[in-house]
Order: C-alpha cells, then sequence, then structure tokens
C-alpha cells in the first residue's frame, strides 16, 4: 500500500475553493502519520494550473493539473474516471470536501476502485492501515465513529471541519491527461446559473445569516443580505418555511433536509428552532438568535439572544456591525 | 416507465435518540420508523411520473431484516406496484456493500430509470445512489430537484452551492432526489387496503464484504444553555461587544 495521498483540489469558475485547501489540509495530516507525500489533483479549463502555488503552500507535495475546456463546467463522470484512473498509480487514500462537488465524486472514484467511503468526516484520525472518522448522522444527534479498513481509503471531510493551513511544500506541477473524452460524458448541463458567483457559499461562509418566516416577507430580506455585507465574509441561509414559500432558492435552506452548516458565527432571524432546522445548524459555534418569542426553541440553543421584532433589530446590528469592523 | 426506488427504514428523528447497550447501535424501544425523508420524495416522483404517463410500473426495494416489509407496504399503499425485500440481518454501515447488493438485484430489472434518495436520513453517507449507478455502468445524476422528460431524455434542475444547473441524460438513468421535486402524498384508505394484496418478494441480499465498521455511537455534546442578553434594538450594542470580546467572532 502506498503512504501517499491524492487531494482534491475544488474549483469552481476558473478558481480554488476553500474546500480545496481543506482537503490538502485534511491529506497532510494523514500522509504525515504515514510519511507519505500529498499530491492535490486540480482540474479546469486551460489556466487553472495557476493556482498550483496556492496548493503547494498549504501542503501539497506535487499538483497534479488536469486541463481541458470541458473541464470549465461541472463534469462528475469525467472528473471521477480521471481520479480512478489516478489512483490506480498507486494512493492509500483520496480526500475531498463534502462540498456539492466533492459529494458528487468520491462515491463515484469509491465505487470505482470497489471500496467504500466515509462521507462528511468531521474529525479523522489515521494509521498506517486504517483511517477512523467521526461521522455526524441522525440528523446530527448520533456521532457514529466508523473505521475504513479498505485500502485505498476514500473520505470527504466536511467544509469547515479542517480549516485551510499553510505548510509550504513544494507544490511541483503535473500535467494530466483526463481519462477518456471529457466533452464526452452522459449527463449534458444545458444550463448553469452561477447565482452571484462573488458572494461567499454557505459551506465556506466564516460567518452566516439565516432567515425565517418572522422575516414576513421576501423583500426584508435584504436587511438579512445588508447584515451579511456588513460583515464581509459572510453568506445567507434560509429555513424550509422560507424556501417553501419561494422566498429563497431552495440551496439555501438549511437543516435536516437541506444543508448542513457549522460555521464561526450563524445568526438565526424570525427563525422559531425547529428540530429539523436545528439539525443543520447546531454545530455552529456561536450562535445568536433575534426573536419576538421568549419561548421560540432556538434559544434553548442559542448562545446570546435578543427578543424583539427582526425587523427593527435587524438595521441596528448592520450598523453596529459596520462601527466594529471599521474600527 | 418502468422505475425502481431504493428505500430505507429509519427511525423518526423527533426523538432524543438513546445508544444501545453494545454502544453500536440506537436503542430502538419505544422508536416510531418511517421511510426515509429524501426516499419519500423519491416515491411521490415516481408514483407522479407513472400517474402522468398513465402507464409503467413503479417497484420498491428496501434491504434489510423483516421489519422493512412494514416501509415497504407503506410506499405500496401510496401506489408502488410491487415491492422487493433484500434480506441481510442488519443494513450494514458500508454502503459499498449494499450497494453491490441493489445493483445485483436492479442489473436484470430491465428499469428505465432508477431512484434514490440524495442521502439516507439516519446514516447519512449520501453515496448508496452514484454507487449502485457505477457498479450497473449507468450515468447518474445525484440531487435533482425537477424531473422531465422529453421521449427518452430526462431534463433535470440539480442545486448547487448558491447555483442551480439544468441537465440532461438519456435514459436508462440512476437519479438522487433532493427534497423540493414533491412531497410524499398520505396513503389513502383504498391504498392501504390494496396494498396488502400487492406482490412483496423477498430475496438474500447479496451483499459484498464489509470494510468500513461501526465502531461505536455516542450523543454529541449538549450546547450549554445560552443567555438571552435582553430586550429590543438596545442592547444591539452589548451583543456587538460580546461578539467581539467573549465569541471573538467579530
Ligand atoms: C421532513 C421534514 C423536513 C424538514 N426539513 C427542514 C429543513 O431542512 N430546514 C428547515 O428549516 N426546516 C425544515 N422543516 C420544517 C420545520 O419543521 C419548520 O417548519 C421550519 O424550520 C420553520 O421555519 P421558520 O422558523 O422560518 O418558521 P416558523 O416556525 O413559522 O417560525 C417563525 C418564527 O419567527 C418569529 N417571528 C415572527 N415575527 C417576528 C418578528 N417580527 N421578529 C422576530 N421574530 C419573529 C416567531 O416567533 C417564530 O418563532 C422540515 C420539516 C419536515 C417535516
Ligand atoms: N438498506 C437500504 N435499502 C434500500 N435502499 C437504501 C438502503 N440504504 C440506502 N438506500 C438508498 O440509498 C440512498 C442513500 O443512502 P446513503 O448512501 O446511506 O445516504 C437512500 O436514500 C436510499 O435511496
Amino acid at each position: 500500500m502506498s503512504n501517499n495521498v491524492l487531494a482534491f483540489a475544488e474549483s469552481r469558475g476558473g478558481d480554488l475553493r476553500r474546500a480545496a485547501l481543506e482537503a490538502v489540509t485534511a491529506a497532510r495530516a494523514v500522509a504525515d502519520v504515514r510519511g507519505g507525500a500529498v499530491h492535490a489533483i486540480l482540474f479546469g479549463a486551460p489556466g487553472i494550473g495557476a493556482h498550483a502555488a496556492r496548493l503547494g503552500a498549504h501542503g501539497a507535495d506535487s499538483v497534479i493539473v488536469v486541463e481541458h475546456a470541458a473541464f470549465a463546467q461541472n463534469n462528475p463522470e469525467a472528473v471521477a474516471a480521471t481520479v480512478a484512473a489516478r489512483m490506480g498509480s498507486g494512493y492509500g487514500a483520496f480526500i475531498c470536501a463534502a462540498s456539492a462537488t466533492g459529494k458528487d465524486i468520491a462515491p463515484r472514484v469509491a465505487a470505482k476502485l470497489k471500496v467504500p467511503v466515509a462521507s462528511d468526516a468531521v474529525a479523522m484520525t489515521a494509521s498506517a492501515s486504517s483511517i477512523t472518522v467521526t461521522h455526524p448522522g441522525y440528523t446530527g444527534k448520533i456521532l457514529q465513529t466508523l473505521t475504513l479498513t479498505a485500502s485505498p481509503a476514500v473520505v470527504s471531510v466536511r467544509p469547515g471541519a479542517f480549516l485551510p493551513k499553510e505548510n509550504a511544500k513544494a507544490g511541483a506541477v503535473e500535467a494530466y491527461a483526463p481519462a477518456g473524452d471529457p466533452s464526452a460524458s452522459r449527463v449534458r448541463i444545458t444550463e448553469t446559473a452561477a447565482g452571484n458567483t462573488a458572494k461567499l457559499d454557505l459551506g465556506e461562509a466564516p460567518v452566516i445569516i439565516s432567515g425565517g418566516r418572522g422575516l414576513k416577507e421576501a423583500g426584508n430580506f435584504k436587511l438579512v443580505e445588508e447584515l451579511a455585507a456588513a460583515f464581509g465574509n459572510a453568506a445567507v441561509g434560509a429555513t424550509r418555511a422560507v424556501t417553501d414559500d419561494g422566498w429563497r432558492p431552495h440551496s439555501d435552506q438549511i437543516g435536516q433536509t437541506g444543508r448542513l452548516v457549522s460555521p464561526d458565527l450563524y445568526i438565526a432571524c424570525g427563525i422559531s428552532g425547529a428540530i429539523q432546522h436545528l439539525a443543520g445548524m447546531r454545530t455552529s459555534k456561536t450562535i445568536v438568535a433575534i426573536n419576538k418569542d421568549k419561548e421560540a426553541p432556538i434559544f434553548k440553543i442559542a448562545d446570546y439572544g435578543i427578543i424583539g421584532d427582526v425587523l427593527e433589530i435587524l438595521p441596528v446590528l448592520t450598523a453596529e456591525v459596520k462601527k466594529a469592523k471599521a474600527h | 416507465m418502468k422505475i425502481a426506488v431504493c428505500i430505507k427504514r429509519v427511525p423518526d428523528m423527533d426523538v432524543r435518540f438513546k445508544i444501545a447497550p453494545s454502544g453500536k447501535a440506537v436503542d430502538e424501544a419505544g422508536l416510531k420508523f418511517e421511510i426515509s425523508d429524501f426516499d419519500g420524495y423519491a416515491v411521490e416522483a415516481a408514483l407522479q411520473i407513472k400517474e402522468k404517463l398513465n402507464a409503467g410500473e413503479v417497484v420498491v426495494i428496501s434491504l434489510g431484516p423483516d421489519v422493512v416489509q412494514e416501509t415497504l407496504r407503506k410506499a405500496m399503499s401510496m401506489g408502488a406496484d410491487r415491492a422487493v425485500q433484500l434480506k441481510a440481518d442488519t443494513v450494514p454501515a458500508d454502503s459499498y456493500a449494499i450497494a453491490t447488493a441493489l445493483a445485483a438485484e436492479l442489473k436484470d430489472g430491465a428499469y428505465d430509470l432508477i431512484m434514490f434518495g440524495r442521502m439516507s436520513i439516519d446514516t447519512a453517507h449520501g453515496a448508496t445512489g452514484a454507487m449502485t449507478a457505477e457498479l450497473l455502468g449507468l450515468p447518474v445524476v445525484n440531487a435533482i430537484s425537477k424531473l422531465e422528460f422529453d421521449g427518452r431524455t430526462a431534463k433535470m434542475r440539480r442545486e448547487l452551492e448558491g447555483a442551480y444547473e439544468l441537465v440532461e441524460c438519456a435514459l436508462p438513468a440512476v437519479v438522487t432526489i433532493d427534497e423540493g421535486i414533491a412531497r410524499p402524498r398520505y396513503p389513502s384508505l383504498k391504498g392501504i387496503m390494496a396494498a396488502k394484496k400487492k406482490p412483496l418478494e423477498t430475496r438474500s441480499a447479496q451483499l459484498a464484504e464489509q470494510r468500513l465498521a461501526l465502531d461505536a455511537m455516542a450523543l454529541p455534546p449538549e450546547r450549554s444553555a445560552g443567555r438571552i442578553i435582553g430586550e429590543g434594538s438596545a442592547v444591539v450594542p452589548e451583543l456587538v461587544r460580546l461578539l467581539k470580546e467573549e465569541a471573538k467572532v467579530l
């Protein structure tokens, strides 16, 4: 078994995502225990290789660059085939982030290599021959300890659980050819709406401002967006009540049937704190709740609560955050 | 159109779980069980396709001990035509092992469409659908929130992180279902009566060797109760001070 670890360097729209640095950081920890090297594999349209240095700075000994015009878009079929082909040259593990992209890749790669996958790890320890992960299940109510004895080990790590660490390594670039023709994937993309690409995604934002039905109408979400803008490093989330009513897209939904997030700071605005919502955010480091009902269950898990009208409080909070940031 | 839907039996999550003495399972005493959330959406989506085309068959498949028959009957009471139980003493933690057994069952079924949940709500691997597709050599589209057909082409929408994608793929194909596609219907009394007579076959599951072991289950640490800072916008400066000085997130 090789001691080397392959890390998936996720990119979107020609840019590296934080998920890439997290995967490399998690891979470094495994490789260091085993005395192996970390290779980061990076897909994209021609030119993507320019990001190799950043991967090296975060612990990649080498960066395998796979450039092809058909990688300008999401292409899980061709990416998984290429990763599996590369894994065939001898690796002890493959690690990616459990982002939408990573979750699309990891099971495919694992199945091609005929091994299981340990998904969405929030903690990980490696020995010479196995990897043990902590994996939240049962809507976050139970932590499962899972040991992968298969080789290679395939693991996806929860965004935010393995913070990128600078750790300068060579980051030597190696060009690699895609397995098969990436333009020939059986699934064709006919349209992508990238949303606002400048906006931080829920999976990577250190701060999430989330709105519920207490905001009263879709238009009032601008108050949430203004607070997010004041923070500068925040993304906007929502409850199912809100996505069901079409105030926000489903992709903004946090909870049991939405996204699972654990930012440094989560501010719940006009959210009751239903069990299904808590399932998606209870592992946030600091939770703030603003609700006019002092009995709202969200206050049971909030570190700091303010009782009051969210429509009145949000603009004041935005102004105060701006002031604090200006100092 | 011949559609297979793979469904998992899971406990109702709206409870405080206890860990069984083995330390490796939840204590099932007093728990209610149901179809895993996303699998329920998948069953509903499959039934709507069949109703729209006014033709075809919906087959539900579940791997597990005999108690999963109850889950299969529930899906048949919603309207699925028949069911297959892949019998195993327990449901393994290893989703690759599950995928091998499902693929063995699905392989010769001549299905046009095979549906999974995006993830199971209990063990939450989010892997079984894509793995089964790989084993069957079929294309897979993960986490779809819309599905339509244009002849033999499936047209789908996927919600990504802060974006969405419209994709198409020729049948046969595997899809995993996200929320938003359809809310599961409640079985009617007529449906419940009819389900009792619908065929439910049982075969033993052909599981691959298990190489993902569940060592332990534990309850996460409780969040210590926080504090209410006060009422109204007057306390906002105090909140900001706490975020800065105590929580150090500003
Ligand atoms: C199978 C299943 C899966 C689900 N999955 C999810 C999921 O993934 N995510 C999710 O979020 N939900 C999910 N739900 C729904 C969940 O049960 C709740 O219905 C939902 O979270 C409630 O959203 P809410 O807090 O916005 O609305 P409500 O519960 O209506 O709460 C609104 C809150 O706003 C407060 N409020 C009202 N006006 C003001 C004001 N002016 N100022 C301040 N506060 C105010 C109220 O006091 C109340 O607490 C799921 C449900 C089921 C059955
Ligand atoms: N024991 C099982 N029987 C039938 N289908 C299953 C089983 N386990 C998982 N699945 C299917 O695979 C999906 C994803 O499960 P998982 O990979 O465990 O998150 C579920 O939503 C089901 O559609």
